[in-house]
């Protein structure tokens, strides 16, 4: 990745380099400032839509999501103030009331993206009521399992699923609140013909909704901190021929 | 010294979160002397004072008995605490809250259960529509999540009130 | 088809029409097709056959605008071939069409053109010496109105003389009514049904995008022709080079129609200028980037595109949809030239399966202006090549925003993705796109004919021109209406739209703009001038041109609630302020509604609405809460009295 001009920006007033293909997230991580994530994950393509990286960019009428913004010389990024704050807070209590949420009886209790992010924010109640949906689980996989009213709709598996593994047995079926991911045709995971049993999309999800069956709520750790070398592999591998 | 009126409130829980209260251990004897315990499921006492300084409530609010409780804990309290996750989000009682109460009451003493059949009648209270969290029905002053909240956030809690800091500026320890 | 070609089939078309006694003209738009303008046209055709020795020539036309007075019908009688035009009210009534074309068009003085040779052949004025109005047609009716013809051929001109009684007429109240007791058409035996072109809802017009929508068969090319169509494509692939007509676009301060008001040259510019681009097969994770089979049999190369946004969406907007059953050659034509301006070779138009008879009359129009050589390969004897696709949008809101119109079309989800990278630079499959919306290339060929000066001089100093909009609601006249950007918001509601219909007789409190994007300006703010700034300033947007007018018995929270719902059920889901926050707005629209909400819920109503506007993902999510916000703004008092009174227990 380079051939892109270098430019320079400021971020919470300290200025910074960077090649203007590279986002603000990326800059902003390699100079050890720290923006919360949720659906981004290192080595899938981003795709800007949980909002919780929302980020000031002066001039910017509303704040942007730092994840799939580039950076543009002179750029004032600020990446945490009261009122950014407060709206990622809304937004992760907003996902937090959408699903069954529930850390007590969850198999990533202690090892949830979400739990940590609710910390991390200060989230300790809900202000908006929680709507306790009563969405479908599907159990039809022999070695995983899939409990969508723990899913937060980042769709890292369907990218996982697509982008690395090459299956694409994920996608999203259906609008708004009745969105939810689906593998092949919405057949059961168990009878989904594409998907080859890799398990990537289980590692890569930040929540309990996808988990591997047999484990504990202990030994329930997400692993994908490969990710980003597998996108290296591939690409040096295409680029060799 | 005045010592603070404390009292502990057990509403639909398991009681982990006394046994949380209790996990303060030998910091409880430290605390003892600045507090007195008016009110608590550890007690005796069975009516509700009329006046107390702190009360700590555990438990969703699930029905009209549990709600008429919160709202004459509230009545009579200077500072309200939800303490842990079903007093702050609903947690496992909430749980039930997908179902209408007709369709809860079949699926578990019906179709889930053994031997004799149908819901109790009698010595139980009916249930509210929704499990509810505290804040739904009563003005919280302090959030304490967890489940069960750790007792260091007790503690700290405790501490804030008796030196007479400010509750919002208390960090959270724990989520879910 | 050559320029010269185009003009003798235009002038054979006028030719035809002029030799005809008595020219009928159903419209055959949607509004009225479903109060039965089908079944009139057939027995109205029926008649004429019955009786071939009067001579009348019967065509299904375009929308009228008064839609809500369906089947609309007018009727026209040419004088004797032999004489010149005598006819008593010509002067009396240059209006007596129901529309009229703008004052400041340059060949207003363009008579009746009977010289087949002639340059520029108008059929513009052609109805406008001495036709009749009909309204609420039914096909009972079709021997009667024949029957005025033949009874006397001369007086129905006389009949259409109430212009000269409809001075004092202007409080168009009850105009329609007023002019059917009007002393000329006393002894009409239609009397009842003749509509008074002096209403306001038709003097008030001024026509660019609905122009000649009465004389335009929408099935029929050479009908579009003697409306001057295609005369702008030809004369741009013939006279002048793509930065001119960028040029002339950008002068006349066209603006896009679809809502945003993007300036559409610049748009135009930043398309041109942008390289092409060998598209792309899927973008991302998700999509086959299959092409359509048309674009397939083409060499792979660097491409653009131009796309039409016809995915009409908001609840009581159907502007585009009119315009495109109307005039789809005009659409058409207002791609080929943008196509040629911006260097684009391939076009598609992006039209709801909603519009079955919108979608018929595009796929016949492409048909036959590829025939003709008006779109495929080597246009108008150019080498220009431009070939145009539909594609059905699958009844998804949102596939309006352009990043989800573009996944739509590639064969993807439909839902949007953040920009920049815009599609004027990055779009289909990576090429760079034009898309605008379908009113906005409805204003190009007249731009081009008329000139930049012509469009700049319509309208305010920011928003040229005019603007389509679709009157529902509690008006006396619904329907659809052009009119010249700034006019007043009390000119629209109170005197084109009539007031409150007669039975309702109550106060019109508010008229809602922009549909669920929009917001709900109330009466005292109608001396508004309608143009994109000020109603942005007002808290509503222009809009793609809903506009729903309510009376005093609407309840603004009920309103606000209303497209809440609307936006909860099509949030694409992408986002989570737009997918949960939408749905936490209208639970709490739902608590204070029913009466039980808080003061607190007001604070939390307001903090959401605004989560949503600053933090969601596209236009759906960002403009999701301005009929709450407005609402409140304007009706807070609804709110508050609905709240609960503080009990405690």
């Amino acid at each position: 990745m380079s051939g892109g001009r270098v430019i320079t920006l400021q971020i919470d007033g300290r200025d910074c380099g960077a090649r203007e293909e590279q986002t603000i997230l990326e800059v902003a991580r390699e100079n050890g400032i720290y923006i919360p994530t949720l659906c981004h994950l290192n080595g899938l393509h981003p795709v800007g839509g949980c909002r919780i990286c929302l980020v000031e960019i002066a001039g910017a009428p509303r704040p942007l999501p730092a994840c799939v913004t580039h950076p543009v010389e002179g750029m004032q990024v600020t990446t945490d103030n009261p009122e950014l704050r407060r709206q990622r807070r809304l937004i992760l209590e907003l996902m937090l009331a959408e699903g069954n949420h529930i850390c007590a009886v969850c198999v990533v209790n202690g090892h949830c993206e979400l739990q940590e992010l609710a910390l991390q924010l200060g989230v300790d109640h809900l202000e908006v009521p929680a709507l306790y949906p009563s969405r479908e689980v599907d159990a039809s996989h022999p070695r995983f399992g899939l409990d969508r009213n723990r899913c937060v709709l980042c769709t890292r598996c369907v990218r996982v699923c697509g982008e690395i593994e090459g299956a694409h047995t994920w996608d999203v079926m259906g609008r708004g609140l009745q969105a939810m991911v689906i593998s092949d045709l919405n057949q059961p995971w168990g009878e989904a013909e594409s998907c080859t049993g890799c398990g990537k999309c289980v590692q890569v999800c930040p929540t309990g909704a996808l988990f591997e069956k047999g484990k504990s709520a202990g030994e329930m750790v997400k692993r994908h901190l490969h990710l980003p070398l597998l996108t290296a592999m591939r690409r040096e591998e295409e680029a060799g021929e | 010294m005045k010592r603070l009126r404390l009292a502990t409130i057990w509403l639909d829980g398991c009681s982990g979160c006394h046994m949380s209260f209790l996990d303060m251990d030998e910091l409880l004897l430290e605390l003892a002397p600045r507090l007195e315990l008016a009110y608590s499921p550890l007690v005796d006492r069975k009516e509700f004072p009329e006046q107390v300084d702190l009360a700590l409530l555990e438990g969703a609010v699930s029905t009209p008995e549990d709600e008429a409780k919160a709202r004459l804990v509230r009545a009579r309290s200077h500072l309200v605490v939800a303490l842990g996750d079903c007093a702050c989000n609903g947690n496992l009682p909430a749980m039930r809250n997908r179902l209408d109460n007709a369709e809860l009451l079949d699926l578990v003493y019906r179709q889930q259960a053994e031997g004799e059949a149908g819901p109790p009648t009698r010595n139980v209270p009916p249930l509210l529509p929704h499990s509810l969290p505290l804040h739904r029905v009563i003005d919280v002053d302090l959030f304490l999540p967890g489940c069960p909240p750790p007792a260091a956030a007790i503690v700290r809690a405790l501490t804030a009130v008796l030196e007479g800091r400010e509750l919002s500026e208390l960090p959270t320890l724990k989520f879910g | 088809m050559t320029p010269e070609e185009l003009q003798r089939i235009a002038a054979e078309e006028l030719q035809a029409r002029q030799h005809a006694r008595h020219r009928i003209g159903v419209c055959t738009a949607s509004g009225c097709l479903s109060c039965g303008s089908r079944e009139v046209l057939t027995a109205i055709k029926q008649e004429a056959a019955d009786k071939p020795e009067m001579n009348l020539r019967v065509e299904g036309v375009g929308c009228m605008g008064l839609c809500s007075r369906g089947p609309l019908v007018w009727v026209q009688t040419n004088p004797p071939p032999t004489e010149t035009s005598t006819a008593a009210s010509a002067d009396a009534s240059p209006t007596a069409s129901a529309p009229n074309l703008p004052d400041a068009s340059p060949d207003d003085s363009a008579d009746i053109t009977t010289d087949a040779s002639s340059d520029r052949p108008t059929g513009a004025s052609a109805r406008a010496e001495s036709a009749l109005l009909y309204k609420q047609l039914t096909p009972d009716d079709a021997p009667t109105l024949i029957a005025t013809l033949a009874a006397a051929p001369a007086s129905p001109t006389a009949a259409a003389a109430p212009p000269a009684t409809t001075a004092e007429q202007t409080s168009a109240q009850d105009s329609t009514q007023t002019s059917a007791q009007a002393p000329a058409t006393g002894d009409h035996p239609l009397a009842q049904k003749i509509c008074d072109p002096a209403m306001p809802f038709f003097k008030r017009q001024v026509k660019v995008v609905l122009d000649q929508f009465e004389n335009i068969d929408p099935e029929r090319l050479e009908s579009y022709l003697a409306a001057d169509g295609y005369l702008a494509l030809l004369d741009c692939l013939h006279h002048r080079r793509p930065p001119e007509i960028i040029d002339e676009i950008t002068r006349s301060g066209l603006r896009g129609r679809g809502g945003g008001g993007y300036p559409t040259g610049l748009k135009w510019s930043t398309v041109a200028k942008a390289s092409a681009f060998v598209p792309q097969a899927g973008q991302g994770h998700a999509g086959s980037g299959r092409q359509s089979a048309g674009e397939a049999e083409r060499p792979d190369g660097p491409r653009k595109y131009v796309i039409c946004n016809a995915d009409e969406g908001d609840p009581g907007a159907f502007m585009d949809r009119s315009v495109l059953e109307s005039a789809p050659h005009r659409v058409l034509e207002g791609m080929a030239i943008a196509a040629y301006a911006v260097g684009a070779d391939f076009g598609y138009i992006y039209v709801r399966a909603e519009y079955p008879l919108a979608v018929e009359r595009l796929r016949k129009a492409i048909g036959q202006a590829e025939k003709q050589g008006l779109l495929g390969r080597n246009i108008g004897g150019s080498d220009f090549n431009f070939q145009v696709e539909i594609r059905l949008g699958a009844g998804a809101f949102v596939c309006g925003e352009e990043t989800a119109l573009l996944a739509s079309i590639e064969g993807r989800r439909g839902q949007p993705r953040p920009r920049p990278p815009y599609p004027a630079e990055h779009g289909l499959w990576g090429c760079p796109t034009l898309i605008n919306n379908v009113e906005t290339f409805a204003n190009v060929a007249a731009i081009i004919n008329r000139g930049a000066d012509w469009f700049a001089s319509l309208g305010t100093d920011k928003s040229k021109g005019t603007k389509v909009f679709a009157l529902a609601g509690k008006v006396a006249n619904t329907g659809l209406i052009e009119v010249p950007m700034g006019i007043s918001l009390t000119e629209i509601v109170n005197e084109m739209g009539g007031g409150t219909p007669d039975e309702a007789g109550g106060a019109i409190k508010a008229v809602q703009t922009g549909g669920p994007s929009g917001g709900c300006i109330p009466a005292a703010h109608f001396n508004l001038p309608v143009d994109y700034e000020s109603l942005q300033a007002e808290g509503s947007i222009m809009g793609s041109g809903g506009m729903i007018i309510m009376d005093d018995t609407a309840a603004m929270v009920d309103v606000a609630r209303f497209f809440m719902e609307f936006c909860v059920e099509e949030s694409c889901g992408k986002c989570t302020p737009c997918r949960v926050g939408t749905k936490q707005v209208l639970l709490l629209l739902e608590k204070i509604g029913r009466g039980e909400g808080r003061p607190a819920d007001l604070t939390q109503l307001e903090e959401l609405c605004h989560l949503l506007q600053q933090t969601s993902l596209c236009g759906l999510g960002q403009s999701a809460a301005n009929p709450v916000l407005s609402t409140l703004r304007f009706f807070r008092r609804e709110y508050v009295e609905l709240l609960a009174g503080e009990e405690e227990a």
